[in-house]
């Protein structure tokens, strides 16, 4: 590995001021996860590494009447163990369990699995279809995205230079809310995913209708995709095996994967179409409160 | 060879101790091959070919000796051209020592991704792997051979203009451009196919897979002033990594002291040099030791693996169930350099079965690929996965029971063997017995989707040479020093095995395992061979140490050697049994009548008992994604004698769950170009405690008359049936029969939509 | 060379020493400090060989620098038994032939201590999902996971 300057800022001020002086050769450090295998491997040589642990505003983990505010550096042990957001964002608790093992959901991010931008990270769908906002922060100030406009390209990302992402709004469930993530690995852990996907819907106090529903799939194009076009085929439909084909249907068509070592094409859209029922399947039962 | 009376009653083995060497394990304090450091230490890195197959045009490494921090650079130039390079390996052929030589370090061509081209040694190994990035080689690409079809197809790209075809149990002759052959035939089988009722042939294939040992490969060595080289490492061999390097180097052997580390795993991969001849000379131009350490990318590039295959096998067989006749055609990948496991590999294909028609053909075939290195039972995975199968698909044409239809056809001791000799004592039938009298066999699967499978498996093992030394100390405790490295608890079966012949407590015996310098020489720690042969070695050395001290007792008593009676760890005078010595009394005696007593045993025994296995499975598939879930396993399996029953029934889970992942998910994945792209273990799919459940394991005795204690090896037949036994129950769970390994999600779900479509 | 200065406790004791950046905590471990108990399986977080405790929580240390370490606490396999006393994972996996080769013992053995700070009685299950970032390729993990279950046990029973 090339050699680096390591910094520790304590303030979100002087993590910015450092960027600046670092360079485009800078990178942040989060849970690492990525970044030192990344940089053993040779497919990063910063010269700066900016560990953000120490900043508070990435550490965030709150809630107010509407919103929960979860820090880019918090980790995926402290989202799992975190009693409100197991009770409000199961989905979340999903994928967070899903990443490595225990050693790495110890130290690993929901900002550092965002910012690689890998197409099978595997909490962006959750976040996307939780309607995740990104929290931005740069030399010319703040800004706000959606998850689903995050990522651009295989670890590609908007973010721009200097520009840093300091944490995710994620807006509450509403009542009769429930949402589901769901991956294909070939072992039983420990593997990247050949397909996933991610659902929430919203049904009627009855039970028996859909008033809105979301998906996401990943590994199934260059970056983790929001199938709008599933939204108007499930809103306002009754919860029936028929819809949720149709939604997996359009979340197959939709799914733009290539072949290599994980996957095929077949494959990936067979699978698009198997995880994306069974996460609608899973939103659902959690929307009725029976998960 | 040798029978045995095995006595009935045995003290010490069949125990379960606590092996002497765990405490440093569980403490950290075991000091296995990257633990060990010198003053004065350098780091040494390889760079590597990025092709599959290039001849060097130049190399230039002057921008790596002038980078700040290196200390020596070395390519091939800096290493002999071996003069005499054909060595004899006995009855399994001969051996060319300049492949091993390239292998280490390419000469002329580089044959597969990852063969080694240059080397650095730097302060640190950061500095030497940037260096080592700094080198310039000059290629011409040439096309790569991938697989063993396209090898042996006209006009295949050839890899080596002339080749010696290698040795591994039996000699093959050079047959094509890139592949030697082997025969086998018993009977006649044209008069054998006319006689059967029902004729399959099938055709499969499998990956390349690699052994997959948790610890990398590892070695320190140090050029001494004098010449002396001093090397060491994690091994299965100390002689074997001292011959071979004396070989390459052009060195005495008695030269080179190979000090042999703790061993973090091996299964048949660490008995050959990889990086070691590059460390001695890279510490004879630095005059400094260098350490050099494989990453698991280095290591799954460049280490052996395991051959794929092509198998096509012809089965006949007559309305009763009676097996009469077989064809089986096995080509191995040998990767770049000859010398494959198809020997034993074909070999094994029908041995459990008594078929009096066979005909074998096997050829180990030359691409570009690391050159395959023994795995667990080399060869045998692949052709009992074919013909297994095979066998599962007559039992369902003709209705039979598949315990039923292989104890019919199961090979009996006396039984003719294809390599031309009678089975010796075999518990096959024994097995099959125990399957079908287990509450596994009895019960209800249950549930759709899910299946139940069985396999039955063989495998030889082998004697070959091994040494024990075993010294008396005037306290009563013994020092048992072997040549065999411990890769899963052998110092404990050895240590047992001295003190059931001493008649003292294993805990008396103190067991280590010597460097070349120290102790006689043995054969690497392969084939199931450690506890058997090494154990009788260590039998035949506690037999002299007895005599010598029965000797001593009859000197302090002056009566005849004769008249001395050696009972359970006691020496009684015959003609005066009032006068008796414990054998600690007699060892406090040892100084004062003519020293201290030793005694070394050099083996080789023939009288080897062969492995024989049957495994039962049930999975559960999910049919919209073909994962496979499996839900219960259980082994059964002959040891012989189970020397530490805890060890062996590690030894058989661990060889099934590698099995499992041979048989799921475990492969070489390489692009058209011959880059393997699955260099790490998250890509490279090991089943990790999750993917398996309890391995249930049924021991089996039926003595080996081989052996004083009656053991038979056990360490390597666990790895034969599972990829079968899979297979099978994959069929009785959703109707797909599968001929290819890894039997993964993808290669199943396209099965399941071929048969639906 | 832009070494830096690292403070840590390791296993209870107080510790100073420089690194540099590029240096992952294993290698400070082992290279450093010689505590070469802690083992390099991968060196990419997929094996678990390298675990240690860092500041009460399961890491491997071949994903985090040696400079992230600074002010921490640092549990290796060397500080696992009280002087002779063994920690009874230790000796279960001792009697019980928890390991072959013993290589990936000392991960396994930081892997579930983490586990049973944390749960005195796990299931079969949990102790099987805790250990997924552990991999042996000697023992096919049965023996691994009861000798976890007979540790635990023990705990329990001192604990009454
Ligand atoms: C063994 C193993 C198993 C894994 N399994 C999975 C898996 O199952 N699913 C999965 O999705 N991933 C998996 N990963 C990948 C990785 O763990 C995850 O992507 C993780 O979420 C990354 O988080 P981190 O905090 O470690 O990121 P880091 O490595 O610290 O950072 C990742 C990247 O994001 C950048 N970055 C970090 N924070 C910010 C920020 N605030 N602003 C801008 N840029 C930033 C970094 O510079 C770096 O380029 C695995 C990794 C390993 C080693
Ligand atoms: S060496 Fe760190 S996880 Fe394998
Ligand atoms: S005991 Fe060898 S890897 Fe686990």
């Amino acid at each position: 590995m090339r050699n680096f300057d390591y910094k520790l800022p304590t303030s979100l001020n002087e993590l910015t001021d450092m960027l600046s002086h670092g360079g485009h050769t800078a990178r942040l450090l989060a849970g690492g996860t990525d970044l030192v295998v990344a940089m053993r491997g040779g497919r990063m040589t910063p010269e700066v590494v900016i560990d953000t642990k120490h900043v508070e505003e990435l550490n965030e983990l709150s809630f107010n009447d509407h919103t929960m505010i979860l820090g880019a550096s918090v980790t995926c042990r402290k989202v799992c163990r975190n009693p409100q957001i197991v009770k409000h964002f199961p989905a979340l608790i999903d994928c967070a369990t899903l990443i490595g093992g225990t050693q790495i959901q110890n130290r690993a991010t929901l900002g550092g699995n965002l910012c690689n931008a890998a197409p099978s990270a595997d909490t962006i769908p959750a976040l996307i279809v939780l309607k995740a906002q990104a929290n931005i922060c740069g030399p010319h100030g703040s800004r706000q995205v959606p998850v689903e406009t995050f990522c651009t390209g295989p670890g590609q990302t908007i973010l721009e230079g200097n520009e840093i992402l300091v944490s995710f709004s994620i807006p509450l469930p509403r009542e009769h809310e429930g949402a589901f993530f769901i991956r294909f690995i070939p072992r039983n852990d420990m593997d990247i995913a050949i397909a996933n996907a991610a659902a929430s819907i919203v049904i009627a106090s009855s039970g028996e209708t859909i008033i809105e529903g979301r998906v996401a799939i990943g590994a199934v194009a260059p970056t983790p995709l929001y199938v709008s076009d599933v939204e108007p085929v499930l809103s306002g439909r009754p919860i029936a095996d028929d819809v949720i084909a149709q939604a997996a249907d359009i979340a197959r068509q939709s799914a733009r994967p290539i072949t290599d070592m994980r996957g095929t094409v077949d494959q990936r859209k067979h699978l698009t179409h198997v995880l994306v029922r069974r996460a609608l399947n899973g939103a659902v039962n959690r929307a009725r409160g029976n998960d | 060879m040798n029978d045995y009376v095995i006595p009935e009653k045995l003290r010490v083995v069949g125990t379960t101790p606590i092996r002497p060497d765990g405490h440093d394990k569980v403490t950290g304090r075991a000091k296995f091959g990257d633990d060990f450091h010198l003053p004065g230490m350098l780091h040494g890195k390889v760079l590597r070919s990025p092709h599959a197959h290039a001849r060097i045009k130049s190399i230039d490494t002057s921008h790596a000796e002038t980078f700040p921090g290196v200390h020596a650079v070395v390519t091939a130039a800096d290493f002999p051209k071996i003069s005499s390079n054909v060595i004899d390996a006995g009855e399994a052929g001969q051996i060319d020592m300049q492949d091993v030589a390239d292998n280490c370090i390419a000469r002329e061509k580089v044959f597969y991704d990852g063969h080694a081209v240059a080397a650095v040694a730097a302060d640190n190994a950061h500095i030497a792997e940037e260096a080592a990035n700094l080198i310039q080689v000059d290629y011409e690409l040439l096309d790569p051979v991938m697989d063993v079809r396209s090898a042996m197809a006209d006009n295949a790209t050839v890899l080596h203009d002339n080749f010696l075809p290698g040795a591994f149990l039996a000699p093959t002759e050079k047959a094509l451009p890139n592949a030697s052959k082997l025969e086998l035939a018993m009977g006649d089988v044209s008069a054998g196919f006319d006689e059967a009722d029902i004729i399959i042939e099938r055709e499969f294939t499998t990956e390349t897979v690699h052994q997959g040992y948790i610890e990398t490969h590892i070695v320190t060595a140090q050029w001494g002033a004098n010449g002396m080289v001093t090397v060491w490492t994690t091994t299965q061999g100390q002689f074997a990594i001292r011959d071979q390097l004396a070989l390459v180097l052009e060195l005495p052997m008695s030269a080179i002291t190979v000090i042999p580390l703790e061993i973090g795993g091996g299964f048949g991969g660490k008995d050959s040099i990889y990086i070691d001849p590059l460390a001695v000379v890279l510490s004879k131009q630095s005059g400094r030791p260098v350490k050099m350490v494989m990453s698991r990318a280095e290591t799954l590039r460049a280490t052996g693996p395991s051959s794929g295959t092509y198998i096509k096998a012809r089965l006949g067989v007559k309305i009763d169930g009676t097996l009469v006749a077989a064809e089986f055609h096995g080509a191995y990948e040998a990767g770049a350099y000859s010398g494959g496991p198809v020997a034993p590999g074909v070999s094994t294909a029908l041995t459990r079965y008594n078929i009096p028609n066979v005909k074998i053909e096997g050829y180990d075939v030359l691409v570009n690929k690391p050159k395959v290195k023994p795995y667990r039972a080399p060869g045998a995975t692949p052709s009992n996965f074919a013909v297994e199968t095979m066998i599962d698909e007559l039992c369902r044409e003709l209705k039979l029971d598949p315990v039923e239809f292989r104890l019919h056809n199961a090979l009996k001791t006396g039984d003719r063997l294809v390599l031309g000799f009678p089975c010796p004592e075999i518990g096959g039938v024994e097995i099959l017995k125990a399957v079908q009298n287990h509450a596994h066999y009895q019960s209800d699967i249950g549930g759709p989707h899910r299946g139940r499978g069985l396999a039955y498996g063989f495998w030889f093992g082998a004697g070959l040479p091994s040494s024990a030394d075993l010294m008396v100390n005037s306290d009563g405790t013994v020092q048992l020093c072997s040549g065999s490295p411990d890769m899963s608890g052998t110092r404990i079966t050895l240590a047992m095995q001295a003190a059931e012949a001493l008649g003292i407590e294993p805990n008396d015996i103190f067991p280590s395992v010597g460097d070349t310098a120290s102790v006689g020489y043995s054969f690497q720690t392969v084939a199931s061979r450690t506890t058997f042969a090494t154990g009788i070695a260590v039998y035949q050395a506690a037999q002299d140490i007895l005599a010598q001290m029965a000797e001593r007792a009859a000197l302090i008593w002056q009566i005849a050697t004769d008249n001395i009676l050696i009972d359970g760890g006691r020496f009684v005078n015959k003609t005066n049994v009032q006068q008796c010595f414990t054998f600690k009394e007699l060892a406090g005696k040892l100084v004062g009548t003519g020293g201290p007593i030793a005694a070394r045993a050099l083996a080789s025994p023939e009288g080897v008992g062969f492995q024989i296995t049957a495994h039962l499975v049930d999975l559960a598939v999910d049919t919209e994604t073909g994962k496979v879930d499996i839900l219960r396993y259980t082994a059964f399996q002959d040891a012989g004698k189970a020397v530490h029953p805890d060890f062996v029934e590690g030894q058989i889970q661990g060889g099934t769950v590698q099995g499992i992942g041979w048989a799921l998910n475990e492969e070489y994945f390489y692009d058209g170009a011959g880059h393997l792209k699955n260099t790490s273990l998250l890509d490279y799919r090991m089943p990790t405690i999750l993917d398996v459940p309890n391995i249930e394991a049924v021991i089996l005795e039926r003595p080996n008359p081989g052996h004083p204690y009656g053991v038979r090896g056990v360490g390597e037949v666990p790895i034969v049936p599972p990829a079968a036994a899979i297979a099978n129950a994959l069929y009785d769970a959703v109707g797909i029969r599968m001929n290819t390994l890894p039997m993964t999600p993808a290669k199943i779900l396209d099965k399941l939509n071929s048969i639906t479509d | 060379m832009n070494r830096q200065q690292v403070t840590a406790t390791i296993n209870g004791e107080h510790k100073e020493f420089l690194c540099e950046p590029r240096q992952s905590l294993l290698e400070v471990l082992r290279d450093e400090l010689f505590l070469t108990g802690t083992k390099e399986g991968c060196n990419d977080g997929n094996c678990g060989s390298c675990n240690v405790i860092l500041d009460g929580t399961l890491v491997n240390s071949c994903c985090i620098f040696g400079v992230e370490a600074n002010g921490g606490h640092i549990t290796t396999i060397e500080g696992l038994s009280k002087g002779n006393e063994l920690h009874p994972l230790q000796q279960t996996f001792l009697e019980g032939t928890g390991m072959q080769c013993g290589f990936c013992t000392p991960g396994f053995l930081i892997a579930a201590s983490a586990l049973l700070d944390e749960n005195s009685e796990p299931t079969e299950e949990e102790i099987r999902h805790w250990l997924v970032g552990n991999l042996c390729r000697c023992t096919g993990y049965d023996k691994i996971v009861k000798a976890v279950q007979d540790a635990a046990l023990i705990l329990r029973e001192r604990a009454l």
